[in-house]
């Protein structure tokens, strides 16, 4: 029977005059009515595939070739590639890419989806395709001027196109929004653009069912239908999607979600769906789906029943799907106590700690024995898992609270009995540098080696090298651990690590934190220190490093350490050579040419600055991107991907709701507040990197001079070096510009409730606190600059964008941070603070290396131009340091530190 | 007059020959490729033959007027090479729009000579747009693969100026032949779009890929159908193949693009494949006897020649077509 009140029957391919869908790699691909299906290999999408995205990121690009390879392979008759990743350059991603791939005829057989939200991207994309593509995607959302543009040129470059049901308005989400947009689609496209019928794929949008809202009851039934109806009146048109959504509310039970999936390619593909991207692996044989749930599915598919959500959650309940594991089991607690504890540790559960060691204490003839005996060994089952890839992060800190609550606990028995120190595996110093303030990962690192039998000397933030060499002798560690995120901190660790040579220090130096790497560490760490030195990448390594450089073949590890820093030195070297770079005076030749007209420009509704006390955190919460929340917990995937991924989706799931549940209460009982003040200043920028300010529009008070840095790496032609002075409006032009800036924090409170935790020894809820600090303090800069471009500045004000698209950065005029890629100058830092007084506004101070306390701070530059972007200075010379640091008026020597980062050696 | 697009209904037409193999006849030297526009170049510029049609253009006429008379019904251009990026070699990149204006201009000048003195058979120009020296999808460097020598914008800005200066000069069709790399082709075609638009006129274009090889693919490893697909886009006069291949090994590759292509079809084979000694020694009358396999198989719209061809070649095909009906052109699915 038709899922479709229109029509009767199953669906037949009814446009036999029309040519069919063809497509090209090296070999052609042609998609006739008895095409079965046509699969879309998904995994080299750095947005869906977190291996792939390090594969790029790191330039592994032969691994990165052979996952490509694999899907070919593996069936996939066309493989998507998408670069869209903040950090990565998308353009010149996407061509090298694909050039790869072109010299690959096992890989380039089969024609390629071009994936980017960015035209430019797809636009770099399909010049580098010899066969007939297709691009992913293009819509109405623009509005059509946009739409007819990009489909001309798809047109003109020979490529099919899937076209999304969006518009204007927005996504569609139910059956009449979905024809009406795809209908307008296609008449647009066949009647004015001229694109051939049977070259448009719609994707009319699959959502989540059962997802406990009315509204989505109707979410797969509408898209079946909807699908029918392209099919049955679109002549020629097809249709695609992206299946694992519809299951969406189903992660962690994959039993049922392999069952939706195949029920509902079932349907889709009887109402019409010839083509679209699915996980094989998540994919169970319609026929070999129970009875039962088979019917419950489908209920919910086509909505067939009132209660259908509620009878299938049900039912999930009892099947047994993979990692569904959410009913509170009592059973464990029947077992022996040294059982209980062991489960206690590896599940991380506190509620029963106390009482069980209680229990455990009497069992031995000393407490400290409870600690050496079951404590421990529940532990090092917990590392072994860690070690094995079996537990995650965030579990692992579950587990070192529990373990902390039951040390606590017996601490005062020890003592009591003067039993003496507990003999741990070794005991380690960690400090965040002189400077930085940051310590969440340095948090980490502490708990997952205390977890491992090391005894953890914590000197916190902002810890001077003396203190730090002051502290390891006294307390004689065997290690010092480093820890930093701001570039000023790199320099720093260099300073610890030449003072412990002169102090002549033996111990093994680890080096740890966002900005530090392996190459920095071997350049220019390694060789100031005789100690053994190492770079270690994140928490999960930081045991097996440890014990390397503590156990009994540390001479053998440590040789070959020194001699893998070698070879990096020598590749960096070697590197080095191979770029060359402009002199300053030429690179300002070579200035990004802005044509400035008026036009462009826009005159602010206020200049001045303005503070925004006391922000509404609920508000915010709308604004958080989550995917780097992720990140601090070493679970890596795209938000929301992450939740149902195939590793580490159910831990990423619970560490959500554990956030969720904190930020309510955080929002509940005001554990911090967020505090902003913002500034927009008439200025023009003068001489080829410098932008003046003024107190107001006469132009004639100057408020502050800034300094900005160009890009002096040699480009290819027609590709200019870039200063962010490049963005405002040169004064001889006689325009009006304006720039704006802004101070964000949301720090405001929050040591009073870390103290608590840590009093509580609950490492996880106070780095739980913290990563939300900091996304919070995203959300508001993420916010506030919406504000900014919509009311406050105004230069937006139809902007209409979705959290999605504010995270993509789909927006006009960017936000560049000091001590960030495009000003790596910290110390312009200072001028911007005292532009907005903003220590008095938002209580958000600059430590010596300008350094924001508290750390959850943001602070940066607003450019409102068209055509300003992010950019990445790179490396410069000192014919530039010279130049700025006369024009700023500090000592060479000075600016050398400062920008030391930047400066090739 | 009749264009083309008519003539083309009613019978198979006829391509000229070799364009290279007629000037070597000539023995020039230095001189000859400089006289008049080119006489202080500070570089050689002798075997640069597009720069004859400006320094010798009766040379060049006159080997038009021996494929007209041979009964070619349409003669390239003498302007395979007049992009920057082929010019480039001979640091000659500010000839390209004289060359292809004036090559076309003289083409045109002998069709029309040819068309009033025989008005049934009207002769047309096709401005002949060559691959370049430079391939977009392949890198030269083998330790480099993600390197290209050239880009696709690069491209399409190189033929744009070529493709201007040939309807300038009065072509009646543009041929894109000896497609090595399929992603070149894609940018002349983008180019050829985007002149169309600026000088708001169209002409009917060919285009024309080569098999390298035994494979059945082109060098950048496309096989014939998957060649075809991703050069549909444009509505094109004819989608056909020359060069490499003699026109025995030519024949399956044939047979795919008359089972697939919903535009006319075409081939230029070499006179055979070449010797010990690089020379094409197919005699006329072998070659006009491989083709008429073609004929019987009513494989073909328009047939010609390249390497090693000569007008006594095209007479021999002249004569053979006219015993023979086009092959039908519908929609294929």
């Amino acid at each position: 029977m038709s899922l479709h009140k229109d029509y009767e029957g199953d669906y037949s391919y009814k446009w036999h005059d029309l040519p069919f869908l063809k497509l090209s790699g090296l070999e052609p691909l042609v998609i006739t009515p008895e095409s079965n299906f046509i699969n879309v290999g998904e995994r080299t999408n750095v947005t869906g595939s977190r291996k792939f995205l390090r594969l790029i990121k790191e330039g592994h690009l032969e691994e990165a070739l052979s996952v490509a390879r694999d899907q070919v392979e593996g069936g996939a008759q066309v493989i998507d590639i998408n670069m869209d990743e903040g950090l990565l350059d998308g353009v010149q991603s996407m061509t090298k890419f694909l050039h790869l791939i072109a010299s690959e005829p096992d890989i380039s057989r089969v024609p390629i989806m071009i994936d980017s939200s960015k035209w430019e991207i797809i636009e770099a994309g399909l010049k580098c395709v010899q066969g007939k593509s297709i691009v992913n995607s293009i819509s109405l959302k623009e509005g059509e001027d946009v739409f007819v543009n990009h489909a001309r040129k798809i047109k003109a470059f020979g490529a099919a196109t899937i076209v999304m049901a969006f518009d204007e308005k927005g996504q569609a989400d139910n059956y009449e929004r979905r024809i009406e947009i795809c209908k307008r689609s296609y008449e647009v496209l066949v009647e004015k653009v001229g694109f051939p019928a049977q070259d448009i794929i719609f994707d009319p949008n699959i959502f989540p069912v059962a997802t406990g809202m009315e509204e989505h009851n109707n979410n797969a039934l509408d898209f079946f239908r909807a699908t029918r109806w392209i099919r049955e009146n679109l002549p020629g048109a097809h249709v695609s999607g992206g299946v694992s959504n519809v299951s969406f509310s189903f992660r962690g039970n994959n039993l049922v979600r392999e069952a939706m999936h195949s029920a509902f390619l079932y349907h889709a593909i009887k109402e019409g769906m010839d083509m679209g991207i699915v996980n094989p692996a998540m994919l169970e044989v319609y026929d070999n789906i129970p009875k039962n749930l088979l019917e419950h599915v489908e209920d919910v598919l086509l909505n067939r029943k009132p209660d259908a959500t509620e009878r299938l959650l049900e039912l999930a309940e009892t099947v047994k799907g993979d990692g569904k594991k959410r009913e509170v089991n009592l059973e464990w607690r029947k077992g022996e106590v040294a059982e209980r504890l062991a489960h206690a540790l590896v599940k991380g559960i506190s509620d029963y700690v106390e009482e069980d060691v209680e229990e455990c204490r009497h069992l031995f003839e000393r407490p400290i024995q409870v600690i050496e005996g079951p404590l421990m060994d529940g532990m090092n089952v917990v590392g072994d898992l860690f070690g094995a890839g079996k537990m995650f992060l965030p579990q692992v800190v579950k587990s070192a609270r529990v373990m902390k609550k039951a040390v606590a606990y017996l601490l005062p028995f020890i003592e009591e009995g003067k039993e003496g120190e507990l003999a741990a595996a070794g005991k380690i110093l960690l400090a965040t540098v002189k400077g930085d303030v940051h310590d969440i990962g340095k948090n980490i690192v502490g708990v997952v080696l205390g977890c491992n039998n090391y005894e953890i000397i914590d000197l916190g933030v902002m810890v001077s090298a003396n203190e730090i060499l002051k502290k390891a002798v006294e307390e004689q560690v065997d290690a010092i651990g480093l820890s930093g995120l701001i570039t000023p901190s790199l320099d720093e660790m260099v300073h610890v690590a030449k003072e412990m040579e002169r102090s002549n220090f033996k111990i093994p130096l680890l080096i740890g934190g966002a900005t530090t790497s392996r190459v920095h560490t071997a350049v220019k760490i390694e060789e100031k220190y005789t100690g053994s030195t190492v770079h270690v990448l994140d928490a999960s390594r930081s045991v097996t490093v440890v014990q390397n450089l503590l156990g009994s073949n540390k001479e053998s590890y440590i040789e070959n350490l020194h001699n893998e820093y070698e070879k990096v030195r020598v590749n960096y070297a070697k590197k080095k050579d191979q770029k060359s770079y402009l002199s300053y005076t030429d690179a300002v030749a070579n200035k990004k040419q802005i044509s400035w007209n008026k036009e462009q420009l826009c005159t602010p509704g206020f200049t001045g600055i303005t503070s925004l006390p006391s922000y509404s955190l609920s508000e915010l919460r709308e604004y958080i991107d989550w995917t780097p929340f992720f990140q601090t917990w070493e679970l890596h995937g795209r938000f929301p991907k992450i939740l149902e991924d195939a590793v580490v989706g159910v831990e990423a799931t619970k560490l959500f709701a554990d956030a969720n549940a904190m930020l309510d209460l955080i929002i509940k009982e005001n554990w911090i507040t967020a505090n902003a003040v913002i500034g927009i200043w008439p200025a023009n920028t003068i001489g080829p990197d410098e932008i003046e300010i003024y107190q107001d529009n006469s132009r004639t008070e100057l408020l502050a001079n800034t300094h900005h840095l160009r890009q002096q790496l040699k480009k290819a032609p027609g590709i200019p070096n870039l200063s962010l002075a490049d963005f405002i409006a040169p004064k001889e032009t006689g325009l009006k510009d304006y720039i704006g800036g802004f101070v964000v924090t949301a720090g405001g409170g929050i040591e009073k409730h870390v103290k608590r935790f840590e009093a509580d020894h609950d490492d996880y809820s106070s780095i739980m606190l913290k990563a939300l600090a900091d996304r919070f303090a995203e959300a508001f800069a993420e916010r506030l600059h919406q504000k900014v471009r919509t009311e406050i500045w105004g230069y937006e004000s139809n902007e209409a964008l979705s959290n999605a698209d504010l995270i993509k950065e789909a927006y006009r005029g960017i936000r560049p941070a000091p001590g960030y890629p495009a000003c790596p100058d910290h110390t312009e830092k200072i001028t911007l603070f005292e532009l907005l007084d903003a220590e008095k506004h938002t209580g958000v101070k600059l430590t010596e290396s300008l350094a924001m306390y508290p750390a959850a701070s943001v602070s940066g530059w607003y450019f409102a131009h068209p055509e300003a972007k992010y950019f990445g200075l790179g490396k410069i010379q000192m014919d530039q340091v010279e130049d700025i640091a006369s024009r700023k008026g500090l000592e060479l020597e000075e600016m050398s530190t400062w920008l030391s980062t930047n400066l090739t050696d | 007059m009749s264009t083309i697009l008519e003539e083309i209904k009613k019978r198979i037409l006829v391509l000229d020959g070799a364009m290279g193999t007629m000037i070597q006849r000539h023995k020039l030297e230095e001189e000859d490729f400089r006289s008049g526009w080119f006489e202080d170049h500070a570089s050689p510029l002798k075997g640069n033959n597009d720069l004859l049609s400006l320094t010798r253009p009766e040379i060049i006429k006159d080997i038009h007027r021996k494929y007209f008379a041979a009964g070619a019904d349409i003669v390239e251009t003498n302007t395979f090479s007049g992009t920057w990026i082929a010019q480039a070699d001979y640091s000659l990149e500010n000839a390209v729009h004289d060359i292809n204006y004036y090559s076309a201009k003289i083409a045109k000048e002998v069709a029309q000579e040819f068309s009033e003195m025989e008005p049934e058979k009207p002769r047309f120009v096709a401005g002949s747009i060559g691959p370049t020296n430079r391939t977009a999808s392949l890198s030269p460097d083998v330790n480099d693969p993600g390197f290209r020598a050239i880009t696709f914008d690069q491209l399409v800005e190189a033929y744009s100026e070529q493709v201007n200066a040939l309807i300038k000069g009065g072509v009646d069709c543009l041929l894109v032949e000896t497609v090595f790399d399929t992603l070149n082709a894609k940018a002349a075609l983008f180019a050829i779009d985007q002149v169309f638009q600026k000088l708001q006129v169209t002409v009917p274009i060919m285009v024309s890929g080569t098999i390298t090889d035994a494979s059945g693919r082109t060098l950048s490893g496309q096989t014939t159908k998957a060649f075809l697909i991703s050069l549909e886009h444009m509505p094109l006069l004819s989608i056909g193949l020359n060069c490499a291949l003699g026109a025995k090994e030519l024949r399956p590759y044939l047979q795919t693009l008359n089972k697939n292509s919903s535009f006319n079809v075409s081939a230029h084979p070499n006179a055979g494949l070449p010797n010990e000694m690089g020379e094409y020694d197919q005699s006329p009358a072998m070659m006009a006897h491989q083709i008429k396999e073609f004929l019987d198989e009513g494989l073909l719209n328009i047939i010609g020649g390249c390497c090693g061809t000569t007008p006594e070649h095209i007479t021999e095909i002249a004569k053979l077509v006219t015993e023979y009906e086009p092959r039908k052109v519908g929609t294929v699915a």
